[in-house]
């Protein structure tokens, strides 16, 4: 069995970002982009797979700007065996302009990437912490016509078994679905721990090709993968006006009475 | 224009919090009628229906009963919500931003090529919306550039409109008669069993008999720093004394003290209670996110760097083991003067 997994990049989770002050978007404090997590984490599931036997290739897919290759190097490195790369420039999406592809055009060009390699798994993070939308698995199903299990902190599956057993999180605790392959999941945190990617694998790395594939290849257009949503302005929350330390409990208790009004 | 508002519940005849905030946004802030959509199959159907009818702003409830909707699952649902859409032709299709609906509402829209937006906290048009980005640290306002008639959908975050779901809910319009309910076409039905899906095992869970996370007026929260399962008892006991919710950062949930429902933060739930109390949190921005338009914020934390201090209206830089118990007293002393009153 095949196995895609869908890769964005995007500023390091740890960086600090602020809003431009022409209101168009975000910028990172300091210039580090990484692997969104939950892509990391559907990666490191879909490389555990291969592993064990139950996936015969993992291919790592990723639609955005030229520097989205860097990351796909990286799953290359984190035991991915080919790497697929469609340029968001070719689609007509402008890299100066900030036009990111959204999450309908996204899950276009990776349902079309899902037929072409006859993927048998779609694995793909659950949201992805720059727009935060937790979109892309959910419509990459529905335009297949594939059972999806979103939200997945277990997966169960045996080598040349027609079906996957996934536990997810919902609201209130756990479900338990059984999706009959082909199928979509979207990775949750606690899916499972990425393991480090060491030197040496980043400099094999380096070496292998990357493929790409433009939208004709995949039978699409660019009105499949333009925007449908335009940014209006980008604005910095609204900030908490600075609070007070309590010295005690008993002053606490007291202020929560008499000037809050919560107890 | 119309909104058509999917409605989730619990199969057992009770509508979900959060679906009573995202239609308190439709009737405030979305132009015309608001029609509700109860999926689901068996004999509490229809008094979910009834209570749904009931629910002010709303002025219709279609009801869609098939053994396939038994279960909240996306590929039957997504089929069935996408065929309504294209029948009725409302100008929005609304759910609440629940697991449930994360689940569900992208798929819809899939089906129906539109680009949803997800996670709405604030409705400027019918064309515009606010959205959260980056963990809550920047918000962006969308607009469709598409021309209508092209259906939108939208999911609504419920802490950000769950105040006016709470005001219409304690004052109901005098003399409001409950909204019709009216079965879907039988054609909407049609062969939705044979739909390619995910079957339903099975779930694990819980009730604490605490009040939803997601709703309830006090949260307190837990991090890593109560070191065990066996303290959050002392969280659940302050929780209890304030009617309120247990929650927890997700280092807290990583090593095992609570179940993974209780993660409050950017990829967990999001909380907006009157009242938070965080425990021992040091409040990374991923759980900032999640607490951080609550009304009050107190936190205990014995390092008086932790950045959670920085939201928090009152800050309390003391050990929680010394802090939470003498909290729990002087609560209860509050309870038992008031009821003794």
């Amino acid at each position: 069995m095949k196995v895609l997994v869908a890769i964005k990049r995007v500023i390091d989770y740890a960086v600090p970002v602020r809003v431009k002050p022409d209101k168009s978007g975000v910028e990172a404090l300091i210039p580090k982009m990484s692997m969104n997590p939950f892509c990391e984490i559907a990666l490191e599931e879909a490389v555990r797979l291969k592993e064990k036997g139950v996936a015969g290739e993992v291919v790592a897919v990723s639609l955005g700007p030229q520097h989205f290759q860097e990351t796909l190097r990286t799953a290359l490195a984190m035991g991915a065996d080919r790497a697929v790369h469609v340029s968001s420039e070719a689609c007509g999406l402008s890299a100066q302009g900030g036009e990111q592809p959204q999450p309908l055009g996204v899950a276009r060009v990776l349902a079309a990437l899902a037929k072409r390699e006859n993927a048998g798994l779609v694995l793909l993070g659950k949201q992805a912490i720059d727009d935060d939308c937790n979109q892309t698995g959910q419509m990459v199903a529905g335009l297949l016509g594939w059972p999806q299990a979103t939200f997945a902190s277990k997966l169960e599956a045996a080598k040349g078994d027609p079906r996957v057993r996934v536990t997810r999180e919902v609201d209130g605790g756990l479900e338990v679905l059984s999706l009959p392959l082909p199928a979509v999941v979207s990775a949750d945190l606690r899916l499972n721990t990425p393991r480090f990617v060491t030197l040496p694998a980043m400099m094999r790395a380096k070496k292998r090709p990357i493929e790409s594939a433009t939208l004709e290849q995949l039978g699409l257009s660019a009105a499949d993968v333009a925007p449908q949503l335009r940014t209006v302005v980008v604005e910095e929350p609204p900030r908490r006006k600075a609070g007070s330390r309590v010295a005690d409990v008993g002053e606490l208790v007291r202020r929560l009475r008499e000037e809050a009004r919560v107890l | 224009a119309s909104t058509l508002l999917f409605v989730e519940h619990n199969g057992e005849g009770k509508v979900a919090p959060a679906t009573l905030a995202a239609a308190s946004a439709a009737s405030q802030f979305l132009p015309g009628p608001l029609e509700a959509l109860v999926c689901g199959f068996g004999e509490a159907l229809a008094s979910t229906a009834a209570s749904v009818a009931a629910v002010p702003g709303v002025t219709k409830v279609w009801l869609a009963s098939d053994p396939s909707l038994e279960r909240p699952v996306a590929e039957p649902l997504s089929k069935l919500l996408s065929r309504i859409a294209a029948k009725h032709q409302p100008s929005h299709l609304l759910a609440a931003s629940t697991a449930q609906g994360r689940n569900l509402l992208p798929r819809t829209a899939a089906l129906l090529g539109t680009q949803p937006v997800t996670d709405v906290v604030k409705i400027l048009d019918e064309n515009t919306f606010v959205r959260p980005i980056y963990a809550g640290n920047a918000f962006a306002t969308v607009q469709f550039s598409t021309p209508p008639p092209a259906v939108r959908v939208v999911s609504v975050r419920p802490t950000a409109f769950a105040a006016g779901a709470a005001a219409a809910a304690s004052s109901p319009p005098a003399g409001a008669s409950p909204a019709p309910v009216e079965p879907v076409a039988p054609e909407l039905l049609h062969e939705l069993g044979d739909v390619v899906s995910a079957r339903w095992e099975g779930q694990d869970v819980r009730s604490s008999g605490r009040p939803e996370l997601g709703s309830a007026k006090v949260v307190v929260c837990g991090g890593r720093a109560l070191k065990s399962a066996e303290n959050f008892a002392m969280l659940e006991e302050l929780a209890d004394q304030l009617g309120g919710a247990v929650g927890a950062s997700r280092a807290a949930v990583d090593a095992g003290f609570v179940p993974n429902d209780l993660q409050v933060g950017q990829t967990g739930k999001v909380v907006a209670p009157d009242l938070y109390i965080g425990v021992g949190i040091s409040g990374a921005i991923q759980h900032l996110a999640g607490m951080k338009d609550s009304r009050t914020i107190v936190a205990i934390n014995n390092d008086p760097e932790a950045p959670i201090l920085s939201v928090a209206d009152y800050g309390l830089v003391q050990d929680l083991f010394t802090a939470v118990p003498q909290l729990i007293k002087e609560v209860r002393e509050i309870k038992e003067q008031a009821g003794s009153a």
